[in-house]
């Protein structure tokens, strides 16, 4: 991600993934307005394939509202959005998820009276709609059937494949989620605060997942825990009231004076 | 647990079968009232309980249904059960495909008021217009025949074929739960937003459920005119909406067996309160009982009649009710 050209850490080179590197998901001038509020100002992003891109901001900064646009929840006043080299603002949310683009969202959003499994199949299904196969009965789609093992497995819930999502921890849920997003095979992924709430332990088994998919998928993160954020993402992005106030490495932005002082609090 | 459900529907529909065997002409004209009430229940409990749809007009597809019926039904000879069933089926269905088209762009108590709209308009068109006979409704010169098969001015021939068809509905209604299609709905149910960020498209997937679900009420509508003989505008009234979607309440939403449960209780509480044996003339004042009866059953049967068994385990062994999958 990078930010409008007079609020950018580095002009240039600096806030743009490398030349020739595999760019998934471009977001140009996004800007949205709340009526006489600009909850984003022409925002610009640039997801690549391989690295894990962190957003992080106070609350209000207007990391939500750019997840909903670039995943089609929500129409941009002005702005384009490309996934896959194709031009994609005007496209609902459900195209874009089958065109490869997977979000998960701050609150769960599992389906807690189906087993983690059928959770996981159900989103599977998405990716494979066919009306002639309607009346096909759910748990014998061999194609959905194959994927959802496969995306258990991938995110430690295989012993509780058959247990009822309602029933799973905080920790297992956020895990379930992920690998909801997963089960649509996207290649770039959106997860809003995926280690809210979580324990030490979940969130080190979160985070040994993401490194993981990162090799694969271009990853954008919204995270409030600074020092998993730091840890992971290989750029951070800070928004300040709808702007981009630094977008660089995670070490530049911790010896950004400008951000210290306007997120993380320290004195200049 | 499963299997028990299963064991419970398979008795109900015996006993239905048999019951033929020990009825007189009342009982078997009542039971097929309740058995098409059932089935315009499971029309509802496919909307309400399983894609979270709360449709307060579904009287409307039960009434052209049933005006359908007299409608193409010929003066001089029996129609056939072979296109007059299809035909008023798709004759609701189409009205409900309409419906829905317009009605499933609004959400909450929008689509609650939207759809009590269009069953409003289709009661006033039969209400008002020489079309369905004003106030005083119109009748079935002659009940539809299938060859010499099928006679349905035959009350047994007819309470046969409206336990078929509550079967084969609920059959049905059964498979498609565990479709593909009926997962997609629960998901819908549960979460619409998750579904379209995981690439459903949510609209088409409701819209067709719209018009399964007013198919079926069709097919109640036509076994409700077939019963009778005679069709007239209360029968596209919202208090029939109101009566269906208590019945599936009364039995326990997000479940088949809470809608032929509910329908029976409906049925056989609004027996009991007009009782004059049982109440004398406070029989007059049955709807004040059968409210009081069913507020009752909402406050102290969250879960429905089908939740009692589970409720009745937890207070007798004390432990957790079993969460339904």
């Amino acid at each position: 991600m990078n930010a409008t050209p007079d609020s950018q850490t580095a002009p240039g080179n600096a806030s743009r993934p490398a030349a020739g590197a595999d760019v998934l998901l471009r977001g140009q001038n996004i800007t949205r307005r709340w009526g006489g509020l600009l909850a984003l100002n022409a925002v610009n992003v640039e997801l690549t394939r391989g690295s894990v891109h962190a957003v992080i901001g106070t609350n209000g900064a207007g990391k939500s509202t750019l997840i909903n646009i670039l995943s089609g929840e929500l129409a941009p006043s002005a702005g384009q959005v490309e996934l896959l080299g194709q031009d994609v603002t005007h496209w609902q949310q459900p195209r874009r998820a089958r065109a490869g683009l997977g979000r998960s969202y701050q609150r769960n959003t599992i389906y807690p009276s189906f087993s983690v499994l059928e959770n996981c199949r159900l989103a599977a299904q998405a990716a494979y709609q066919r009306p002639w196969h309607w009346w096909q009965s759910a748990a014998r789609c061999p194609h959905s059937g194959a994927i959802a093992e496969d995306v258990v497995a991938r995110s430690g819930l295989g012993d509780l494949r058959a247990l009822a999502a309602g029933l799973l921890s905080h920790g297992q849920k956020r895990q379930l989620e992920i690998a909801m997003c997963l089960a649509t095979r996207p290649q770039v992924l959106l997860l809003d605060e995926p280690l809210a709430g979580m324990g030490a332990e979940e969130t080190e088994r979160m985070l040994a997942m993401l490194a993981e998919l990162k090799s694969a998928h271009a990853i954008l993160l919204v995270e409030h825990d600074m020092d998993a954020v730091f840890r992971i993402a290989d750029r951070v992005t800070v928004m300040v009231n709808g702007s981009v106030l630094a977008c660089d490495t995670p070490a530049a932005i911790r010896g950004n004076a400008q951000v210290r002082t306007a997120y993380l609090g320290e004195p200049e | 647990m499963r299997y028990s459900r299963h064991a419970f529907v398979a008795a109900c529909f015996l006993l239905l079968a048999l019951f033929p065997l020990v009825a007189g002409s009342y009982g078997m004209d009542f039971a097929t009232k309740i058995m098409i009430y059932a089935l315009f229940a499971l029309s509802l409990e496919l909307l309400v309980g399983h894609t979270g749809l709360v449709c307060f007009g579904q009287t409307a597809f039960f009434g052209i249904g049933a005006f359908a019926t007299v409608l193409l039904s010929s003066d001089t000879a029996p129609s056939s059960i072979a296109w007059l069933l299809p035909a008023c089926m798709a004759a609701a269905a189409g009205y409900a495909l309409l419906v829905g088209a317009l009605s499933l762009r609004t959400r909450g108590v929008y689509f609650i008021m939207v759809t009590l709209a269009f069953a409003q308009m289709a009661y006033y068109v039969a209400h008002d217009t020489p079309l369905g006979g004003g106030t005083d409704g119109i009748y079935l010169t002659l009940k539809p025949v299938l060859g010499t098969l099928l006679d349905l001015d035959q009350a047994r021939t007819l309470y046969g074929f409206t336990l078929a068809c509550l079967v084969l509905v609920f059959g049905g209604l059964a498979l498609l739960k565990r479709s593909r299609f009926g997962h997609a709905l629960a998901g819908i149910r549960v979460n619409e937003q998750r579904m379209r960020a995981t690439g459903f498209s949510t609209y088409p997937y409701k819209l067709a459920a719209f018009t399964v679900s007013g198919a079926i009420a069709g097919l109640a509508g036509f076994l409700f005119a077939v019963k009778d003989g005679f069709v007239n505008p209360e029968m596209l009234s919202w208090h029939l909406s109101g009566a269906v979607l208590i019945m599936i309440i009364l039995g326990g939403i997000g479940h088949l067996r809470g809608a032929l449960v509910g329908a029976f209780a409906f049925a056989l509480l609004q027996e009991l309160f007009k009782s004059e044996a049982l109440f004398g003339a406070l029989a007059k004042h049955w709807h004040l009982g059968l409210g009081l009866a069913i507020i009752a059953s909402v406050v102290l049967l969250p879960r429905g009649l089908v939740g009692l068994p589970g409720q009745l385990r937890a207070r007798l062994l004390g432990s957790p009710q079993a969460k339904e999958v």
